[in-house]
């Protein structure tokens, strides 16, 4: 499965869609990367005169490469026909190390803990263009066909 | 038994006076409030606790004290 189809299945658009690219992927789990573009909303207000990506932000990018795209994946491979994803966050447990400025490409290395149920929980991390740690945790969700 | 799937229950639930309360019939998602996402959690917690499979069509049953304890007796009797 491309790096292009998975990303064609993912229930985003811009200016809420934070994959550009996954690198690897297999059954437990995924690399890719995205560049907060330095023109993208929210560094307006975050923070006044001093653009920081906000955690929120860091977070749901670890949600769509780490936990959504490995679920996309993971779905496929199983013979799942891919239409009408539903998907919802359902925890996240996050500690941030660095901060992401404006133009900044990160990488999210995720690795799965169990996909039952209609469950998928992670454990995800991302790392900045130094390959410094940025952000680790755990995140899970519901994903349904 | 109960006890033991009291103890598995308890960090998951939102409605502490119902689990104060819990008996057979207390339902899990509209007694306790425990989302459907922790509702997986309590499940992969019985099969360890009790080293015991759970498929789909029993986690789909499990609704209620009731019919966890009925899953885990048989699941536990079946080994």
């Amino acid at each position: 499965m491309t790096s292009a189809e998975i990303i064609s299945y993912l229930p985003y658009s811009k200016p809420f869609l934070f994959v550009d690219e996954i690198v690897s992927v297999d059954e437990h789990e995924i690399v890719g990367n995205y560049t907060y573009g330095p023109d993208l909303l929210f560094y307006a207000g975050h923070f006044k005169g001093n653009p920081v990506t906000p955690g929120v932000i860091l977070t749901e990018t670890m949600s769509q490469i780490g936990v959504v795209c490995l679920g996309i994946y993971i779905l496929k491979q199983s013979g799942s026909a891919m239409t009408n994803i539903k998907i919802a966050l359902t925890s996240n447990a996050i500690d941030f190390f660095k901060p992401v400025l404006p133009g900044e490409q990160v990488v999210v290395k995720s690795v799965k803990e169990y996909f039952r149920f209609n469950k998928l929980k992670c454990k995800v991390e991302m790392y900045n263009e130094a390959n410094e740690l940025v952000c680790r945790g755990q995140i899970s969700g519901m994903m349904k066909i | 038994m109960i006890s033991g799937l009291k103890e598995i229950i308890k960090p998951y639930i939102q409605d502490e006076d119902a689990f104060a309360n819990l008996n057979e019939e207390t339902d899990f998602i509209n007694d306790l409030k425990i989302n459907s996402a922790n509702l997986v959690d309590v499940v992969l917690d019985i099969e360890d606790k009790y080293d015991i499979i759970i498929d789909n069509d029993a986690m789909d049953s499990m609704l209620d004290v009731k019919s966890a304890l009925a899953v885990i007796e048989s699941k536990v009797a079946a080994k």
